[in-house]
């Protein structure tokens, strides 16, 4: 009997991923959305730049990587050349919620038919822990040395709620990947925003609240630590919109 | 259809590109080809086509990477400000291998500039359209037809060479009304299996891509990249050559300012003095072979340019410098006048070929 098994739409390679990092887990889940709706063949990947730019080694289904921040754009057509696709992108906090804000609003607003996995841990890990959209305040990287000094460079984007502010976007959940119960719910959330492309519901997006062990500068289990006390205060998780429950609901 | 219609460049050149079986474009309205975006909007539905119009100039060009990736014909389309947005995208199509549609119809610059005609993206074009080693084959129509024509073909060479065909048009070819053929023949299949097309289970992925961490293999890369860049520039090179047959002095322009040329050579002619031109259709790959050619034959070339003397230099460099090359050019949206070019005419003459 098979207890455990790594999923068909996860390739071989080998995760360059820092120990303790998430983006394994998250990798996971989406790998296994793309299993369970036995999509694989129809599915084409757009991956992002920074930690995750090399998804297209890990998904075995046809990738197309995209500039800084512009994963929505492309992935707008690839989407638009053929409908029948099931399209998504994976990208961090520095490229959906700096560089490609743009793209980011505008993808929703259209209600694009396109899944958005958005990993925020807060930081920009592939350059070496700088300073991200998301970051808390007073939070320590490279580039806010004494802390995230809101008085001086701002405040931290919440892009559920800034993207519920839209009236194309159809789906947005914030879930976290910090212990068992999370995990569960944040599948469960990655697979309907896969399920509502194929119903062409529209514009989907998963933020998921992941950790950086290495540029935070803790152990692994310290980082789910400080997830949990300091990142999922400041990003709530839950369902930001919806519209196919208020379907439902009607 | 063999009977002309009248049709402004612009418009023509969407409808060319209709014809050409492009199904996707995406565009961003800016003066002076935001009628390329109209008239797509108008008739894309029409055929079951896609036109979206994007929120920047950044995020269409990156919207032609996604279809392009999939393996269908794709365009977009801007004026100078804009083409430097899709710098970044450009970069990325070469970077891609990916065959792309992309026109310019300059503007006077630098920075936001005017919205009159202009050539001063020739370097842009030819030289720095983005990061990294790269180049677009460039066309640069100087009629209607041309703009219809130019971009019939240029899909046809996107997809054959897996590169962006860059049309260089100016205001005055967007913007100008002649009759124009629509009559364009066949369009040319090519097959691409390294399409985007979802791998159904039946084949591994397809991966399209621009990063190669390892320097041995993005050399590679480079290397096959250039490799075949040197068959295209074996073979694709289109000029025209207007009066060359005597000719003791040699014009070089395209766009309107072969189109101003050919009228001041007339002019000339009929006062005795012998002037022909080759004017560049392709400016990349740059006609290098003729011009060395005429070098032999001439006493001195003109470049006539509208910018500060941008086309110059690949004269200078085609004709190793064995003749002078004057310089008669007009800016900031200005078109250089027929009497513009009779004085350079003169100057030449009276130069002698000596060198300045």
């Amino acid at each position: 009997m098979i207890v455990f098994e790594k999923p068909k739409a996860l390739t071989d390679a080998p995760l360059h991923y820092c120990p303790g990092c998430t983006h394994g887990i998250i990798h996971r889940l989406v790998a296994e959305a793309i299993d369970e709706l036995g999509i694989a063949g129809e599915t084409i990947g757009v991956a992002s730049v920074g930690c995750s730019v090399f998804s297209y080694n890990y998904f075995n289904c046809d990738m197309v990587q995209a500039a800084h921040g512009r994963a929505p754009a492309v992935a707008t057509g690839v989407k638009r050349s053929d409908p029948s696709k099931v399209v998504f992108t994976y990208q961090g906090d520095g490229d959906l919620a700096a560089i490609g804000t743009a793209e980011t609003v505008h993808a929703a607003a259209r209600r694009e038919n396109i899944t958005v996995i958005f990993v925020n841990n807060a930081i920009y890990g592939m350059t070496g822990g700088q300073m991200a959209p998301t970051t808390l305040p007073g939070q320590v990287t490279q580039t806010s040395p004494y802390g995230r000094d809101v008085t001086r460079v701002g405040y931290p984007v919440k892009v559920c709620e800034l993207l519920a502010g839209t009236d194309g976007a159809a789906y947005l959940e914030r879930v976290a990947v910090n212990n068992v119960q999370n995990v569960k719910k944040a599948k469960k959330a990655i697979l309907k925003a896969f399920k509502n492309q194929i119903e062409g519901k529209g514009f989907s997006l998963i933020e998921v609240i992941s950790t950086c062990p290495t540029n935070w500068g803790m152990a692994p289990d310290k980082a789910l630590a400080w997830a949990e006390e300091n990142m999922i205060p400041y990003y709530p998780l839950g369902v930001y919109k919806d519209i196919t429950a208020d379907e439902e609901a009607k | 259809m063999a009977d002309k219609v009248l049709m402004k460049g612009n418009e023509a050149l969407a409808e060319a590109a209709m014809m050409a079986g492009c199904r996707h474009y995406f565009g961003y309205p800016i003066t002076p080809q935001t009628e390329v975006a109209a008239y797509m909007a108008k008739r894309m539905p029409q055929i079951d086509g896609v036109f979206l119009q994007a929120e920047s100039e950044i995020a269409a060009i990156n919207m032609v990477i996604g279809v392009a990736s999939t393996g269908k014909r794709v365009m977009t389309s801007s004026s100078s400000p804009g083409i430097s947005l899709k710098s970044e995208g450009l970069s990325y199509l070469a970077g891609c291998d990916l065959p792309a549609l992309v026109v310019n119809v300059q503007r006077g610059g630098p920075g936001l500039g005017g919205i009159q005609p202009s050539q001063s993206d020739y370097f842009h074009a030819t030289r720095g359209a983005g990061h990294g080693d790269f180049h677009m084959i460039v066309l640069a129509p100087d009629s209607v037809q041309e703009m219809v024509s130019l971009t019939f073909k240029g899909f046809d060479l996107a997809d054959q060479y897996r590169m962006t065909t860059m049309i260089l048009a100016d205001g005055t070819m967007g913007q100008m009304m002649e009759p124009v053929s629509l009559d364009m023949g066949e369009v040319k299949k090519v097959d691409k299996p390294w399409a985007l097309t979802g791998t159904k289970g039946e084949r591994k992925p397809n991966i399209v891509n621009s990063l190669f961490l390892k320097p041995e293999e993005l050399e590679q890369f480079n290397l096959d990249r250039y490799a075949r860049y040197k068959v295209v520039e074996e073979n694709e090179v289109m000029y025209e050559e207007y009066c060359m047959d005597d000719a003791e002095y040699c014009i070089v322009a395209f766009g309107v300012a072969a189109r101003v040329s050919k009228n001041a050579i007339d002019e000339a002619r009929a006062r005795g003095v012998k002037v022909g031109m080759i004017r560049p259709i392709t400016l990349w790959p740059f006609p290098k072979a003729v011009l060395k050619a005429a070098a032999a034959k001439v006493k001195a070339f003109i470049s006539v340019e509208l910018s500060m003397g941008q086309m110059i230099e690949d004269v200078q460099l085609a004709t190793e410098c064995a003749r002078p090359v004057l310089l008669c050019n007009r800016v900031g949206g200005m078109i250089p006048t027929t009497k513009n070019v009779l004085d350079a005419i003169d100057e030449a003459v009276k130069a002698g070929g000596a060198k300045a």
